[in-house]
This record gives structure tokens, sequence and C-alpha cells, in this order.
């Protein structure tokens, strides 16, 4: 297993390697600069910045330059938050992310696997009928579309919970943008179990289990559940992918203080280092995560062996 | 003689396999509802933006934020106070005005000698057009003018810059159901495309193409999407490029899966055998075969795409005013849910109806045309 870890850590290498490059490259060839402003700027002052940008070498060099103080862990000086470096901006915005990301994650696994195991032991009851409605609800609207209806009915209509606004963290304001970031991914978990789980419902082990007046409580956590979160686990994948994505408008709507944010923000500026680096950082929690989906995938199913 | 009859018994399976398929779906309540809900949408999308009243881009200064309503604006007791207004702008003294139907009659001074562009300032409000002199003193300081008054009715209300909500509802459905359109093409011939070729060479080339696809999959892609849209500009013709970049992936893998199934049956065997060029026998076997899944996949793609395009244009880098689409006019709602909440409501259930129908019509197809469900 740790060999397989290594290896597969190994070959995230070039994967990494190649969406630098690409970023690095499809951001240069653009049209306009980061200091094309409204009125021009004296050239020597223009020339001073692109001195201390290294603007002014030629692409390739700028290239092999960030390379190599990214390897020695620097991501270069913010192009628009004068005195700011890029990891400084980056550890600022990381911790709502990181929040964010995380609560909705395990809301997306707890929610959607309970809703999801409900439904199939009640099959076709009035359970099971608000469950499937819910998830077709949640995968098919937008969470551009629930947030800002969330803030309108919870936040300026009921005025139960703030809005919007970061506030530190507070458990108050942090409700509605991890229900909004993650009810699709609850609505698609919860489809996944009810369908895998209804099978394994149905599948010989699990008659045997029963036949042997096994409790239901075991049946279903240890002989069911186990075979049935297979393809949800699979699913991990994409969803974290889903979350990056949809943070980026949560962050938008609630105003809160991210990544996502900042790479929009920093892209509408161009704020070349900046753009890098929250790409850099995204790049390496989707495969990271990726990852993380192999090695349960292997500790939870006894057939795939890595070696 | 031969050949008739082959063709002749193709057209007569394949009639049965869409008339099935035909049957099947119109037994689905909820496709159906949604196939005519989707029929609304395009003659909205084609004929609304000719058939309501104003244009998507005309804007009313003079009602800016006016909530959804079925009266017409202004008010009837709002005239005279507007026309009062209108009066003090223009640097005369109203001394009588009076309201008969559709016409206004001001009777107003001025300390300067006016001449007959005094009716200008009156036309420039949105209210009030063709305004005429009727009377003018010897000394020019005082008139008597008569307008037209002009009042407009906003169903779904204004947005911040006066622009009647009904119109950009109409140009919105427009551009998202065509850009959902467009993007579904160029997904659908990159798509189909490479998994064809990758499936019907096989060995190394499918290995590397469909090792190329899985890097595709790990990577944050709609990051380098947003790139792309910031850096080169927001063209609509872009973001068919940009959208449809992204969702090819799922359709290759599709198409690659049936091709290499396709490609162990006989009738491939026997063309290549016969000497038809490999391009000739993709082109004539392959592809032609795979329609079914592809059509199914092709009516669920058509929704991600127009969500992708709203996100997009949400974010403030897809459509841009005075154009406008779903995404966009949410943005634009979201930002004053306070003041102006029907701003975020009905551009809101317009995507959602609109998403749903298109889900279900999806999901209806896909159980119609599925082979194993026979």
């Amino acid at each position: 297993m740790l060999r397989y870890i290594f290896r597969r850590l190994l070959g995230a290498i070039p994967t990494l390697f190649l969406i630098v490059t690409t970023a690095f490259f499809l951001i240069r060839i653009a049209p306009g600069g980061p200091f094309d402003a409204e009125r021009a700027l004296e050239p020597s002052v223009l020339a001073n910045l692109n001195a201390y940008f290294h603007l002014d070498k030629p692409l390739y060099q700028q290239y092999f330059l960030y390379l190599w103080n990214l390897l020695q862990g620097d991501m270069g000086p913010s192009f628009f938050r004068r005195d700011f470096s890029v990891q400084e901006l980056l550890a600022a915005g990381l911790p709502a992310s990181i929040t964010l990301g995380t609560l909705a994650l395990l809301t997306a696994i707890v929610f959607g696997s309970i809703l999801g195991c409900i439904a199939a032991l009640r099959q076709n009851s009035w359970i099971d009928y608000t469950v499937v409605a819910t998830a077709t609800f949640g995968i098919t609207v937008p969470n551009f579309v629930v947030a800002p209806l969330l803030a309108l009915v919870f936040g300026v209509w009921l005025n139960l919970l703030p809005a919007g606004g970061w506030n530190g963290g507070a458990p108050a304001n942090l409700v509605m943008p991890v229900i909004a970031l993650a009810l699709p991914q609850v609505a698609v978990i919860a489809r996944m179990i009810r369908g895998a789980m209804i099978e394994a419902l149905r599948s010989d082990h699990v008659r045997t289990a029963r036949a042997y007046g096994l409790p239901t409580r075991m049946i279903v956590v240890t002989h069911s559940l186990r075979a049935a979160a297979l393809p949800a686990v699979s699913y991990l994948g994409p969803a974290a992918a889903g979350l990056l994505t949809g943070s980026i408008v949560i962050e938008q709507i609630f105003g809160l203080p991210g990544i996502g944010r900042e790479f929009v923000n920093a892209a509408l500026s161009r704020d070349y280092t900046l753009v890098m680096g929250t790409v850099i950082v995204i790049a390496v929690f989707v495969l990271i995560f990726n990852l993380i989906v192999d090695i349960l995938y292997a500790a939870l199913d006894p057939r795939v062996r890595y070696e | 003689m031969a050949d008739i009859q082959i063709d002749e018994l193709d057209l007569g399976t394949s009639r049965s396999l869409w008339a099935t398929a035909w049957l099947r779906l119109r037994k689905n309540k909820a496709a159906m509802v949604s196939l005519g809900v989707l029929i609304i949408y395009v003659l909205i999308g084609i004929f609304g933006p000719m058939m309501t009243p104003y244009g998507h881009d005309q804007t009313f200064r003079d009602f800016t934020r006016e909530p959804a309503s079925l009266e017409r604006y202004p008010r009837v007791d709002e005239i005279v106070p507007a026309a009062e207004r209108v009066v003090t702008r223009s640097r005369l003294q109203a001394e009588e005005i009076v309201l008969d139907g559709d016409t206004i009659t001001i009777t107003a001074t001025s300390r300067r000698e006016m001449d007959e562009r005094v009716t200008r300032y009156i036309d420039r409000s949105d209210i009030f057009s063709n305004t005429r002199i009727l009377e003018m003193s010897d000394d020019n300081l005082r008139v008597t003018m008569q307008a037209d008054v002009n009042r407009y009715l906003f169903i779904f209300g204004t947005d911040t810059n006066g622009r009647d909500q009904l119109a950009r509802l109409a140009i919105a459905i427009r551009i998202s159901l065509l850009v959902g359109a467009a993007a579904t093409v160029v997904a659908l011939a990159i798509g189909v495309l490479y998994g064809a070729i990758a499936g019907f060479i096989g060995g190394m080339t499918d290995n590397i193409m469909m090792r190329i696809v899985d890097i595709l999959y790990s990577l944050p892609f709609i990051f380098f999407v947003i790139l792309l849209v910031v850096f080169f500009g927001n063209n609509v013709f872009l973001m068919f490029i940009a959208i449809g970049a992204i969702e090819w992936l799922d359709m290759a893998r599709i198409v690659r899966g049936q091709t290499l199934s396709l490609r162990r049956r006989e009738f491939v065997s026997a063309a290549e055998a016969m000497g038809v060029r490999p391009i000739s026998i993709v082109k004539r076997h392959i592809i032609p075969n795979t329609l079914g899944p592809v059509i199914v996949y092709t009516t669920l793609m058509v929704p991600k795409v127009i969500l992708l395009e709203s996100f997009l244009s949400f974010l403030g880098l897809g459509v841009q005013n005075p154009l406008t689409s779903l995404g966009l006019m949410i943005s634009e709602g979201s930002r004053d849910i306070q003041g102006t909440p029907y701003l975020l409501i009905y551009p809101a259930l317009a995507l959602t109806i609109l998403l749903f129908a298109l889900n279900f019509l999806g999901d209806g197809l896909r159980d119609a045309l599925d082979p194993k469900d026979r």
C-alpha cells in the first residue's frame, strides 16, 4: 500500500507540472497586461515595475525563474496587493475555504448516506418519494440560484441568519453557505446510496445474513452499506471538484474571504502571480483528494488490490 | 436488387426503433409535460423578443426598480405630480395642469422669454411625448402646452437601469437556449469524433488518447475555462468553445466504449475485408450505430451546458450587458435581494423550470431508448 501511495504521488508530479505550465502560458499569451490602467503610467515607472516583476525578461526566462522560485516555495509578490506575497494572501484565504469545504463535504457524506439508506429501506413509501424529489431538486437547481434564495428567505424575510459575511467563521454565518454548497452533493450521494442499497439489500449475502437472524441494524450497516458505499466513494473525487467550483460562487454570494473569490478577482485584475498561486493550490487539493479516494476504495473493496 | 432489399429492411427496423421509443416516451407523463414546457421555452426564445412591447436594452429613467405589477406605470394619481416635476426641471412655473384621459394640458410661466423649443423639455421625460404648443402669450412668458401621456406596463418590473424585465427575460431565454445548443454541438462533435477514433484504432493510440482524457478529468477544468474567458475577452463564440471543451470528455468515453464493442461486429469486419478506408468505416458504420446513447447523453448535456453558461455569466465572465442571459440576470438580482427580490425570483424560476424540463425529458428519453429495458 505504501508503495502504491508513493507511486501515485510520483505520478502526480507530471500532472502538476502540466497544470503549472498550461496556466503560466495561458495567462501570458493573452492580450493585455497587469499594468494597463485607464491612465498610462510614466515610462520610467512602468520600466521599474516591469523590472521588479521580471516582466522585462523573455518569456521562457520568466517561466524558468517562476519554476525555480516555486520549487523553493516562493510564489512571488502579488501584482496588485502591494506589499503582500502570494503565500500570505493564500494563507489568509485558505482557512475560510477549508472550513467551508470540509463542512460541506462532511454534510454531503453524512446526510447523503443517511437519506439514501432511509429511502432504500422504506422503498416506495412517502419518505422515499420525498428523498428522491429533494435529490432531484438538489441536482437540478444550481447553487447560485439556491444560495441567494436561501439568503432572501432566511436572511432577509425571516431574519434568522446573517445574510452574508464571514465574522471570523461564526457558526451562524456558516450555516447557509455550507447548506448551499453541500446540497447538490447531498443529492447525488443520496441517490447513489439509495440505488446501490436497494441492490445490496436484494443480494445473496444479505439474504443469508437475514436467514441467520442477524439484527437489522447489523445487516444494514455491516453487510449492505459497505457494498453500497463503493460507488459513492468513487464519486467523492468529482464531489470535491464540484465543491471547489461551487465555492467560487458561494464565496461571492455570501462575501466570504476564501480562495475561490480570490481566484476570480485575481483573474479579473490580471494578477499573474496570484492566479498561478490559486490554480496551483486548487490543483494540489484535487490531486490529493483523488489519491485519498483511491486509497479509501482499496480499503473498502477487498477485490481491489494495488500492487 | 439485393442492395435495395437491404436498404428497405434497414429503414423498416430503424423506424420501429424510434416508433417504440416514442410510444414509451408518450407514456411518461413527466417527460411529456417537460416536452411541452420546452416547446414553450423555444417559442419564447424565438418570438419572445419580437413580441415584448419594449426592447431589452431600452432604459426608462423614470421607472427604475419598479416592482412587478399588472398596473400601468405611472399610476393615474402620479401623472400630475410627474408633470409638475418635469415643469420645475425645465425651470418653468406651473400654473395649471389638467389631466384629461391620455392627454395632459400644462399652463406654465417663465421669467425669461420662451420659444417653441420649450416642448423638448417635456418630451425628454419617458412619460410625456408629442408635446405641442396650444397657446403662447404675446410676450412669450406664458405658454399652454398639450402632451400625450405614455403609460407603460411592466409585468415583471424593471431593473436598476429601468429596463423592462419581461423583455430581458425573453432575450435571456433566447441566449441561454442558443448557447446551450451551440456549445452542445461543439462538445458533441469533439467527443464523438475523439471517442470513435480512439475506440476504432485501439491499441497504443487508444491508450494514449484515453490517458489524456483521464488526466483532463482530474484537472479542475472550470478554472482553466475561467482563465480562458477572462484573458481572451468576453466573446460569446469563445464561450461555446470553452464550454464545449469541458463537456466533451464524458461523450468521448461513452462513444469509445460503444465503438470498442461495435469494432468486433461482423459488418465492420466485412467493410474492412472489402477494403473500405478506416475513416469511411468510422463515418458510415461506427458513428451512426452509436447514435442512440449519444442522443440520450446529449439531452442530458444541454442542461449542464446551460448551467455552465449561467455559472460563467453569474461571475460576470459570460454574456455582457445590455445583452443578458439567465445567469447574468440572477447575478444582478442577487445583488440587492432586500430591495428588489423580484429581480432574483423571476429569472431564478425561469432557469429552474428550464433545467427541470430538460432533465426530465433526458431521463425519459434514456428510459425510452434503453435497449436493456425492452
